[in-house]
């Protein structure tokens, strides 16, 4: 007699380790899991509330500053080293893992209007009120040595910014005109005017580093080559742009951040419109930093909050503020997108998540495949009213409320009146301005 | 082109100078086109000149004369002429002579040159140099388009893009610029350093170098060589040894055998003849494997191995082969050699001792081959009574079955030492049988070669007998009984046939029904036709034709009704053509109507109604359970009596929004519950409706996907590692060149110069 068995192979049930999670065999036949959408819909659901649920972006206050912040740097080389300089002059260097400062310079008398650090992260450059250039060793001095700067460069005019160049020796510095200074010289190997007015910001192009922005008082930004040591263009906005950035991952795009409660994000091949307005600010907006993935930028404002915006939305994804933080003065995006770094004007710098609601440390894999599939599930119903008013939703502090209350009621007397007039006049007569054309003034060649 | 229309300007302007120059007397001329003023001028220079010799009507010129209209040597105008003064016309006159030749061909260059322009001002020329400068940026800049098209679009991205260099350092490194300090640290320093252990690269102490520098290198190349080439030998040698051992053959490893033996046999020989003394150990050498054979019992049939190939004898050829060899073995090595000894009593002696130990089975067999013996003449006897029952089975059945039993019986009182003995001759014998038969019968000799046993031909053999029997059997049964089994065998199936052909009618019946039902349900204008066809078809095989007959009325009656219903309806859209009485508008009409003559509007709009309105009337709920409390089966259906009970009426819904309004249908699908949770505007970069639900209705849960269609549905669009720091986008990461020169140096070399190139295109532009 033959007894037949049932045999299996013991690769589909036996585990490796007893660590290993036991293998349950699934039958993915649809008609057995039915309802596949309004149960994903209801993940979704959930996911979207858990999220504002978990979303907790703040994280440290660095106090120690005795005045304003007034710029910040990253270290190009260590993610835990931060750099601030003060409206009194004095230059603080942080440890954000410690979450304390590691030295202070009293570096210039009056504002510290700049800081920058050198590609390699050996040392690091200020500007200041008091007309001079100072160039640091990143590392303190030792026992008994005094702090000094290792070059001191004293100049004509006030230097109101720097920056270093990714890949060499060369720094600019801005203020009446664009200066390019050699390291190792006192004297700029190139200066660059156009116009006469007070440049507030200079930035050199991270990609095509021979590439400098500027933006100047009379409401223009200018764009430099290096190496032909001339401008390129120039673009007139309605009002006054107090800094750019250059975008890390795509070479020809920079945002300004504008007095008009705007920022322009643009293609500095095509100047005359800007690729993107991006508008949710009620007050000036004063610094602007791209995510080193180039895909959102922060930006700070006066009115007392930091907003994140994706490059290709005109609206901010998140809004960050604290009753006690007051106006914005500087902010950066960390090295590793994880982080955002601001400095106010009531002395200390904030650290906030770039994630409001990601879980720091380590992720087990289960925990990483569940956010991934929350994230789709977001992604894939975002669209739904629910969904998207329970993910919309922020709470905002009272002034930023009524005034984005109050602007929309402008806004929309503003768009009525146009619309009458067009209604009114002969067709033709009144053209139709987009949004993104209204901005630019003129572009000059 | 700005600098284009300044050089215009300034030439219309020069122009226009030209013209003031002119003096007031040829205002005439100046309206006139100035290609053909050259003649006409003098025509009226002329004329003038004649009237102002009249006295009367002399009227004193407007213009100024000048001294330079006088021609004198120190002072040339052109203005009397009106024309441009060449330098060459001036020279004309002058007798041409050699050194005047060279002159004039100096003129001619210079009047083929043109004349230099002014200079731009600073503002045009910087603008110019910030135009070429910017386009030459913005053609560097584009070569990124196609990375950030291809980072934009991508699927996922992993930052940091470019691959990192390890952050920790070689330890070469940390260990130059640590030192020692404790004593023990010191101690175990000194130690290396005794060694000469090196710290850094070349990782070998003085001693291995100088192991390794003392032999040369060709010798270690040559030995290498040598160490190599052994290696492979072996390893050819391994393999052949290996393929010889898997083949299988028997025979092949016979001749091998063979093949060995006879080689080791001529070497001997060729020992003998060359080195007797050689040989002559070599012969020791075989006596004393023989005696050792012959101590030991290995090649007899009393091991193991050769025990149970007896057993297996029985049954298998090759087996039998393997003993048979095996003997013969035996009987080579307990041989004794001749060449040893070389007298024929010996080798008489050497046949007895042969005699003696060679086993029976083998010996037996040859005997009874040369001569009849006692003990196998009877079983001969048999043999050839079965070659005889094989010639001709058919006679004799019984018999040989006998035999074999018999056969079988005989062995059973014999001792066991004897069963080898019977095994081969039983081998013999149907080997024998086997020859006869293929002698008598080529077609039956396949059967008994393959059958290797007589056990099994022999129950073969009964097979076929009782095969025989059963036969006869039967056919004397059919001789006896005569056709009755036949009508007996054919019975069941006109059985099995007959309810088939009795319920045939009544499953038409059935089918007739159900399709009544279903042309009585869609309720089409064609189907009248068909159906007086089945009436004709089938009319005297239903008992309830006029039922049927009814259900056609009703039929007729409700497609009437429709007709009816849809003409009532025209009639109310008709009047309003009716009203309109003008002529153009009733052609017009009529043309329309020409043209949409196919297309019945109001029909189809009617029926679209129609068939809204059944759909969302609410659905009765049947809940009879066929079988249950009844009979059940194909063709059975559950009575009408349950069907009325268990049918669950849905109940009326309220009346449709649009039951009054002929022209309009309502949707009251709609729910205004869900409408709360639904997408209203199609989302941006969706372009039709059906593509977002279908990305909507596409599952990426791991409850509907494998494991690994989970993860690929559900990856990040960025990745970022944390702890690490992400660089900007480099020319080197997406595979471009990147400049070579620094930036710096460019500025060096030129700095706020503009260069030759510039100056080039600069002069393009103005050219422009």
């Amino acid at each position: 007699m033959k007894v037949k068995m049932l045999s299996r192979n013991p690769d589909n049930y036996v585990r490796e380790t007893k660590f290993d999670l036991q293998r349950v065999p699934r039958n993915y036949d649809p008609a057995l899991h039915p309802f596949e959408v309004p149960r994903e819909y209801v993940r979704a659901l959930n996911a979207t509330k858990l999220e504002r649920v978990f979303a907790k972006p703040f994280l440290a206050s660095l106090d120690g500053h005795r005045d304003g912040v007034n710029c910040l740097a990253k270290h190009p080389k260590n993610l835990a080293t931060v750099l601030s300089g003060a409206c009194d002059g004095e230059v603080r260097i942080w440890n954000l893992t410690q979450r304390k400062c590691i030295r202070t310079i009293q570096a210039h008398e009056g504002f510290v209007r700049g800081i920058c650090t050198r590609f390699c992260g050996t040392s690091f450059f200020t500007v200041g009120d008091d007309k001079t250039v100072k160039q640091w060793k990143m590392d303190g001095p030792g026992y008994g040595e005094e702090e000094e700067p290792l070059h001191t460069i004293l100049g004509k005019t006030v230097y109101t910014g720097i920056d270093h160049h990714w890949k060499e020796a060369v720094f600019a510095t801005c203020g009446q005109q664009v200066d390019i200074w050699d390291e190792q010289r006192t004297n700029p190997i190139c200066s660059m005017t156009w116009g006469f007015d007070s440049i507030s910001s200079v930035k050199f192009n991270p990609i095509e580093t021979f590439l400098l922005g500027s933006c100047a008082s009379d409401r223009n930004i200018v764009l430099y080559d290096m190496r032909q040591a001339t401008p390129l263009k120039k673009v007139i906005l309605d009002m006054r742009t107090n800094t750019i950035c250059w975008n890390p991952m795509e070479a020809f795009i920079f945002t300004a951040a504008n007095e008009d409660y705007n920022l322009y994000t643009f293609d500095m091949r095509a100047l005359d419109t800007p690729v993107m307005v991006h508008m949710d600010h009620v007050s000036a907006v004063l610094d602007v930093d791209y995510s080193p993935t180039g895909k959102e930028f922060v930006s700070a404002s006066f009115d007392k909050s930091i907003r994140i915006f994706p490059i290709d939305k005109s609206r901010s994804r998140e809004v960050y503020h604290t009753k006690r933080m007051q106006h914005v003065i500087c902010v950066k995006w960390t090295s590793d997108s994880k982080y955002i770094m601001c400095g106010s004007d009531e002395m200390n710098i904030r650290l906030w998540k770039a994630n409001a609601s990601e879980k720091l440390g380590v992720l087990t894999s289960r925990e990483k495949a569940a956010k991934d599939y929350n994230q789709k599930l977001k992604e894939k119903f975002q669209h739904h009213p629910h969904i998207k008013r329970i993910a919309r939703h922020r709470h905002l502090p009272k002034s930023i409320y009524s005034q984005i209350q109050e602007q929309r009621i402008m806004k929309e007397a503003r768009r009525r009146k146009e619309m009458n007039r067009i209604k009114h006049s002969k067709p033709g007569s009144v053209p139709v301005v987009s949004e993104k054309k209204k901005h630019v003034v003129a572009v000059v060649k | 082109m700005s600098a284009n229309q300044v050089v215009e300007s300034l030439l219309a302007l020069s122009q226009q100078e030209e013209l003031v120059d002119l003096p007031k007397d040829y205002l005439l001329s100046e309206s006139e086109d100035e290609g053909d003023g050259d003649g006409e001028r003098k025509h009226q220079k002329l004329l003038e000149a004649i009237s102002s010799l009249d006295g009367k009507n002399r009227r004193k010129s407007a213009e100024r004369s000048e001294a330079s209209l006088k021609v004198s040597e120190f002072n040339v105008s052109s203005e009397g002429s009106g024309e441009k003064l060449v330098l060459a016309d001036l020279l004309e006159p002058v007798k041409t002579s050699s050194f005047l030749a060279t002159v004039k061909k100096q003129l001619n260059r210079v009047k083929s040159k043109k004349v230099v322009e002014l200079p731009l001002n600073k503002e045009k020329i910087e603008q110019i140099h910030r135009e070429a400068a910017f386009g030459k940026t913005s053609q560097i800049l584009s070569k990124w388009d196609p990375v950030i098209l291809k980072n934009r679009q991508a699927e996922q991205l992993a930052f940091p893009l470019g691959k990192e260099q390890p952050a920790i350092a070689p330890i070469e490194h940390v260990l130059s610029g640590w030192k020692a300090r404790t004593p023990l640290e010191q101690e175990i320093f000194t130690l290396l350093h005794k060694n000469k252990q090196p710290v850094t690269d070349p990782l070998l102490t003085p001693v291995e170098k100088a192991s390794l520098h003392a032999m040369s290198l060709e010798e270690a190349k040559m030995r290498r060589a040598e160490l190599q080439r052994a290696r492979a030998l072996q390893s050819y040698y391994e393999a052949k040894a290996r393929r010889e051992k898997k083949i299988k053959s028997k025979k092949y490893h016979k001749l091998v055998k063979k093949g060995k033996a006879k080689k080791a046999l001529k070497e001997f020989e060729q020992l003998r003849k060359a080195n007797p003394a050689a040989a002559l150990e070599e012969l020791e050498k075989i006596e004393k494997a023989r005696m050792m054979e012959r101590m030991s019992l290995k090649h007899q049939n009393s091991g193991k191995w050769a025990k149970s190939k007896a057993i297996m004898a029985k049954y298998d050829l090759e087996a039998r082969q393997a003993m048979q060899e095996q003997l013969a073995k035996n009987k080579e090595l307990t041989q004794k050699l001749q060449v040893a000894s070389e007298s024929e009593e010996e080798e008489g002696g050497a046949e007895e001792v042969e005699e003696l130990l060679v086993p029976d089975a083998v010996n037996e067999v040859q005997m009874n081959v040369n001569g009849p013996n006692p003990w196998m003449l009877r079983s001969c006897t048999s043999d050839t009574k079965e070659a005889a029952a094989e010639e001709d089975p058919e006679q004799l059945p019984e018999p040989v079955a006998h035999e074999v039993s018999e056969s079988e019986g005989e062995e059973r009182p014999e001792a066991e030492d004897d069963t080898l003995l019977r095994e081969f001759e039983e081998r013999r014998s149907l080997r024998k049988r086997s020859e006869l038969n293929q002698d008598a019968e080529p077609a039956g000799s396949q059967e008994t070669k393959d059958s290797s046993s007589q056990e099994v031909l022999s129950e073969l053999r009964a097979l076929s007998q009782k095969l025989k029997e059963n036969h006869q059997s039967r056919k004397q049964k059919a001789s006896s009984e005569g056709t009755v089994p036949q009508v007996q065998r054919e019975e069941p199936a006109p059985e099995e046939e007959e309810p088939l052909l009795l319920q045939r009618p009544e499953r038409v019946q059935t089918l007739e029904e159900l399709e009544k039902e279903e042309c009585f349900q869609n309720k089409e204008l064609s189907r009248p036709v068909l159906e007086g066809h089945w009436s004709e078809k089938i009319p005297n095989n239903h008992p309830d034709a006029p039922k049927e007959k009814k259900k056609e009325e009703e039929m007729i009656d409700l497609q009437n009704l429709l007709t009816t219903q849809s003409l009532s309806v025209k009639s109310l859209a008709v009047p309003t053509i009716e009203m309109l009485e003008d002529e153009v508008e009733r052609n017009q009409r009529q043309m329309i109507k020409e043209a949409f003559a196919g297309d019945d509007v109001i029909r189809d709009f009617l029926k679209e109604k129609r068939e809204a309105a059944e759909a969302s009337k609410p659905k009765d709920v049947d809940l009879t359970l066929p079988g249950w409390g009844e009979w059940g089966g194909v063709g059975l259906k559950p009575s009408a009596k349950k069907r009325r009970r268990f049918l669950i009426k849905a109940p009326e819904g309220p009346p449709r929004k649009d039951k009054n309004l002929p022209n309009v249908i309502i949707n009251e699908k709609r729910n205004i519950h869900a409408a709360a949770h639904q997408v209203r505007v199609l989302p941006y970069p969706f372009t039709h409706h059906r593509q977002f639900e279908r990305t909507i209705q596409t599952p990426i849960g791991f409850t509907w996907n494998t494991q690994r269609a989970f993860q690929k549905l559900t990856t990040p669009k960025v990745i970022t590692k944390p702890g690490h720091i992400i660089k900007p986008i480099k020319a080197e990461d997406v595979g471009y060149r990147s400049s070579s020169r620094s930036d710096i140096s460019v500025i060096q070399r030129n700095p706020k110069r503009v260069t030759t190139r510039h100056k080039k295109q600069l002069k393009k532009n103005s050219a422009d």
